[in-house]
């Protein structure tokens, strides 16, 4: 291409001309990397040199964050990036061929929505069928401030409730017949939800509709379609929710943790559940695939009554070409998904606020990886 | 009167007789470096012609299509469902937001800013010009995101308490109703809009009474005024026309800053009731856009973004324009 | 604010029958009428009070300016003092790992400053030359409208527009070139009319005696009315760049940010204090992610700070001398 030479000497004449010493090497490993980096897993790969770009879903960074960082370190030659800035524009990014595999939070449409069909776009994109390929999951938290109140339990219809402006203040009879031991001030309840378009958002009324379908009218979606007051992304609604007494939220697990606030437990029929990557994982496990082949989409039951878990899990997917018309670009993803989805890499995520995939699920990943080309 | 009037000869009116009035035009020695230059520059507006143009093609071919299939009144509906099978969507709630911001700001910023901008060319000790003058140039190079960082982690706190005084004190003063809102309210984005553009107005405006010829201020002042009143009556007028164009600049600049207000703005939901507090939430056109740029993911959706931000456009224009009008009138009146 | 018409200005209030024509007999009328006139002592009122408010204007103004400052200087200072944060990129750092270093930022944008500069640095002050020096009728009436409208602009606005033809049209990748081509959006209404006004402000008598000695047009506007006007010119410049190199909404859309060395403006993800500000902004309840959100403000600030300066400078020796 020609643009390449024109680039070489436009970065030259800039480099220069702006006085900067362009005498770092093609990325050293910086110094004081190796302190921080604790947690990284180490991982076997094969390889790759140059590029690999992705974009998408923001529930899922921190987890691809510690992915990159481990495959990195064993391949110094791979650069992989990653911007957490949507499902909606990963997807839309990668149907534009402008990354090589997005992440989202839920798996192409297969029926027509706003007049596109994501799953034929991307497979018109890719020439080949898309697939998508679970590879984290990640609770979502209904975290709150509510000052003098660290125990707090709901269910799916108080939730419901709440988020949508019928439940008002904290002392309300609905929220003390499921707290008899806890003292509520009569603080007026104060909801936060995403003012961006978001996957997180999806999972949460999808939620809020399966398991509390009369006290959540509302469509499911990625805009939020309840009440209260909206904050941009997910540290935005942290924030929020930190800095106001009788503050409540849904927010993704790793941001409720980091951001120090108190999460309730959800009572789905059969007692309380705390949130932890175990139960979380206990209803991952009983979702159904409901994809074709490879195409691991998967379907969350999110009514279940099933013991011990916690019912509101999104599920984020890698979306891949199943054969990827540069080739030299299928063996990147391929070897990077590889490394992702390897047991030392996954089992490090749970420190993040992720679940692990199930075993079976986790099984048919690999599976399907190996099979992209 | 001098020539000096801060004024060229492209802005003289034409003499009595009707005669264009002498142009620069008359000295070009039609040389091969003038015809060369004067193309040059003349080739440059015409690319500035080129690019506008071609926005406005773009932003009224992506607009238009959305904006015929809307099922509500695009200006006066505060619905906003631009997806899905019928979309519906109006501008009203960003309108106001965006409006009733950017008044704040710039009530703020120009008379504080002039008034910066007059004290550092005019009252300020000599010693403390240059200085004082570094320190409000270094403030207009702040980047918005950190204006938007410190708005949404400092200086959130120190505004809150205002805001209550005015809403429990006030409350019955339709602005000041009291709402739930309780992050980025109207009345503090104006605020830190209005401290964001204070250093451009005053930057602008400083060069300009810089430049106020000395024989203006020394007349003034010879003919027995006081230092003010030289100032209002040799270098106001003076700098008027750059005073109001440096606002201009402004006034674009909060009208579309996106990524600070993102940062701040409390969004509201759906059938929320209306209020013309100025401590409730909304959106502006530029946040609404950037807070949703991500999910484009089709022409009707997208449309109608785009014609949110053709409505930010028009509005721009519309008041620069009636700026322009101002200091054409100015000038009819100083000849 | 009173900015009233001209005619009514020095026409004396103390009703002394002084004008313009005897102004030595003034002082002592003066001193006299002080003792006696009201009017003239609210003359000396108000002077007195327009002394005061324009200190304190002064005052107000810098209390929040400097605090932003403080805020940034106290949080971020210790990030670079490391010397990594000069040397180093963000690559395997996750949001939880402390420090790293902010070059890949660092030089993504200075190159796309320079990128944009380049471009719309002659366009813009060529055309503000045309508005003033050369246009007439309609062309010029278009232009200037247009600079109005392209002023009104807003970044993402401009973002998708760049995105539209860049990527959908086009189907290049997004890169460092295209994010520049959107800033040259936003930075040339904010030179023409900052060099305009200052172009404006030249005196004509400059331009006639320059004619009059001959001189070509051409050699008049770059030698005599831009040497003039470059002090202002230079900071309308300085003004532009600030706002573009602080800019996000573009980024997010045409520059995706990268935690590796990336310099080639053409091909790849580019990395930018401002995205980087924006990545770690996701995380900042976490200690180590707010650290270093808060230390590439400061560097932006101070890159754009000795930016300033360079152009003080280069102002400085280029300006004529009075």
């Amino acid at each position: 291409m020609s643009v390449s030479r024109v680039s070489a000497i436009g970065a030259l004449a800039l480099t220069g001309a702006l006085a900067l010493s362009a005498c770092a090497s093609e990325n050293p490993a910086p110094a004081g990397n190796t302190a921080g980096a604790g947690g990284t897993a180490a991982v076997n790969a094969d390889c790759f040199e140059g590029d690999l770009k992705a974009e998408g879903s923001s529930a899922q960074k921190n987890a691809i964050d510690e992915a990159i960082s481990a495959y990195q370190t064993a391949c110094g030659d791979a650069n992989i990036d990653y911007q957490p800035s949507g499902s909606g524009a990963g997807i839309k990014q990668f149907i534009a061929k402008q990354v090589d595999f997005a992440g989202s939070d839920s798996a192409l449409k297969t029926e027509e929505k706003d007049g596109i069909i994501e799953s034929e776009e991307a497979k018109n994109s890719c020439g080949s069928d898309a697939w998508n390929l679970p590879m984290v999951t990640g609770p979502v938290a209904i975290a709150y401030n509510v000052e003098g109140v660290d125990k707090l339990v709901l269910n799916a219809d108080v939730a419901a409730k709440i988020f949508n402006g019928e439940i008002t203040t904290w002392d309300d009879a609905a929220i003390a017949e499921l707290n008899k031991d806890v003292k509520l001030p009569s603080t007026p309840i104060k909801v936060y939800f995403r003012s961006d378009e978001s996957g997180t958002t999806e999972n949460f009324t999808k939620y809020l509709k399966a398991a509390a379908p009369e006290a959540w009218p509302h469509e499911t979606g990625k805009k939020w379609t309840g009440k209260g007051e909206g904050k941009e992304k997910s540290a935005g609604v942290a924030t929020a929710t930190q800095g106001q007494d009788g503050a409540i939220t849904y927010v993704e697990w790793s941001y409720a943790q980091q951001n120090q606030l108190a999460m309730a437990a959800i009572d789905s029929g059969s007692g309380p559940v705390e949130l932890t990557a175990e139960s979380a994982g206990k209803t991952v496990a009983t979702a159904q695939q409901v994809g074709t082949g490879n195409d691991l989409a998967l379907k969350i039951d999110y009514a279940t009554k099933e013991e011990g878990a916690y019912p509101i899990v999104l599920v984020t997917y890698e979306i891949v070409c199943s054969k990827y018309a540069d080739a030299e670009t299928g063996k990147k993803v391929k070897s990077f998904l590889k490394s992702f989805a390897s047991d030392e890499v996954q089992g490090s995520l749970t420190t993040q606020g992720y679940a692990p995939l199930p075993a079976e699920v986790a099984t048919k990943v690999k599976a399907a990886i190996d099979a992209i080309s | 009167m001098s020539t000096v009037t801060g004024v060229s000869a492209a802005d003289e009116l034409p003499g009595p007789d009707g005669r264009k009035p002498l142009t620069g035009d008359r000295a070009s020695t039609g040389r091969l470096g003038d015809r060369l230059f004067g193309g040059a520059a003349t080739l440059s507006g015409v690319i500035v012609i080129a690019m506008v143009s071609l926005i406005a093609v773009f932003l009224l071919a992506q607009a238009l299509p959305a904006l015929t299939n809307n099922s509500e009144n695009f200006l006066t509906s505060r619905v906003w469902a631009p997806g899905g099978e019928k979309p519906a969507f109006g501008i009203l709630e960003f309108l106001w937001t965006t409006v009733a911001a950017s008044t704040i700001a710039m009530l703020l910023a120009v008379p504080v800013g002039v008034a910066v901008a007059l004290f550092l060319t005019q009252y300020a000790p000599m010693w403390m010009r240059k200085p004082a003058a570094s320190l409000v140039d270094l403030l207009a190079a702040i980047p918005s995101i950190v204006y938007g960082l410190w708005g949404l982690m400092t200086f959130r706190a120190f505004v809150k308490p205002v805001e209550q005084f005015l809403q429990d004190n006030f409350g019955w003063f339709p602005l000041f109703a009291p709402t739930k809102i309780t992050g980025g309210t109207i009345f503090f984005i104006g605020i830190v809009l209005a401290i964001m553009v204070l250093p451009i107005v005053t930057a602008l405006s400083r060069e300009v009474f810089d430049q106020t010829p000395v024989a203006h201020k020394e007349g003034a002042l010879a003919l027995g005024a006081t230092r003010w009143e030289m100032i209002r009556t040799a270098v106001l007028p003076f700098g008027k026309p750059g005073v109001i164009s440096a606002s201009m600049l402004a006034l674009g600049r909060a009208l579309g800053e996106t990524i600070a207000v993102t940062f701040l703005v409390s969004a509201l939901s759906d059938g929320t009731d209306w209020t013309w507090s100025l401590f409730n939430g909304g959106e502006t056109f530029a946040s609404k856009i950037a807070n949703n740029a991500a999910e484009f993911s089709n022409p009707s959706k997208t449309g109608a973004y785009i014609a949110a931000g053709l409505v930010l456009f028009v509005l721009t224009f519309v008041v620069n324009s009636i700026a322009r009008i101002v200091i054409e009138r100015r000038k009819a009146f100083t000849e | 604010m009173s900015l009233t018409t001209t005619p009514e200005h020095h026409v004396p209030d103390d009703g002394a029958p002084t004008g313009p024509t005897t102004p030595p007999s003034r002082p002592p009328a003066r001193q006299a009428a002080r003792e006696m006139d009201n009017p003239h002592q609210a003359r000396a009122v108000k002077d007195i009070l327009a002394r005061i408010v324009m200190w304190s204007a002064f005052a107000l103004a810098m209390v929040p300016l400097v605090w932003i400052l403080w805020t940034v200087a106290s949080q971020g200072v210790h990030m670079l003092t490391e010397a990594t944060w000069w040397t180093g990129n963000q690559r395997n750092i996750n949001s939880d790992d402390a420090g790293g270093g902010a070059r890949h930022a660092i030089e993504g944008t200075l190159i796309q400053a320079g990128m944009t500069a380049l471009i719309s640095i002659p366009i813009g002050i060529l055309t503000a030359v045309y508005l003033v020096e050369y246009g007439r009728g309609r062309l010029a009436k278009a232009i200037s409208f247009m600079v109005d409208i392209l002023s009104g602009v807003p970044s993402i606005v401009a973002a998708l527009f760049i995105y539209a033809v860049w990527v959908t049209t086009f189907g290049i990748d997004r890169s460092g070139f295209a994010v520049s081509l959107s800033l040259v959006l936003l930075m040339i209404p904010t030179i023409v009319r900052s060099t305009e006004e200052m172009l404006k402000l030249v005196p004509n008598e400059l331009r006639e005696a320059s004619y009059a000695l001959g001189v070509p047009k051409w050699v008049t506007v770059v030698r005599i009315v831009l040497r003039t006007a470059f002090s202002g010119i230079v900071t309308g410049i300085l003004l532009g760049l600030a706002r573009v190199m602080g800019e996000t909404a573009p980024l997010l859309i045409l520059g995706p940010y990268t935690k590796n060395f990336q310099r080639d403006l053409f091909d790849g993800n580019m990395a930018t204090l401002p995205t980087m500000i924006n990545q770690d902004r996701g995380d900042f309840a976490l200690v180590t992610a707010a650290e270093r959100m808060w230390g590439a403000a400061l560097t932006l600030i101070i890159l754009v700070l000795l930016l300033n300066i360079l152009g003080r400078v280069v102002a400085h020796y280029g300006s004529v001398k009075k």
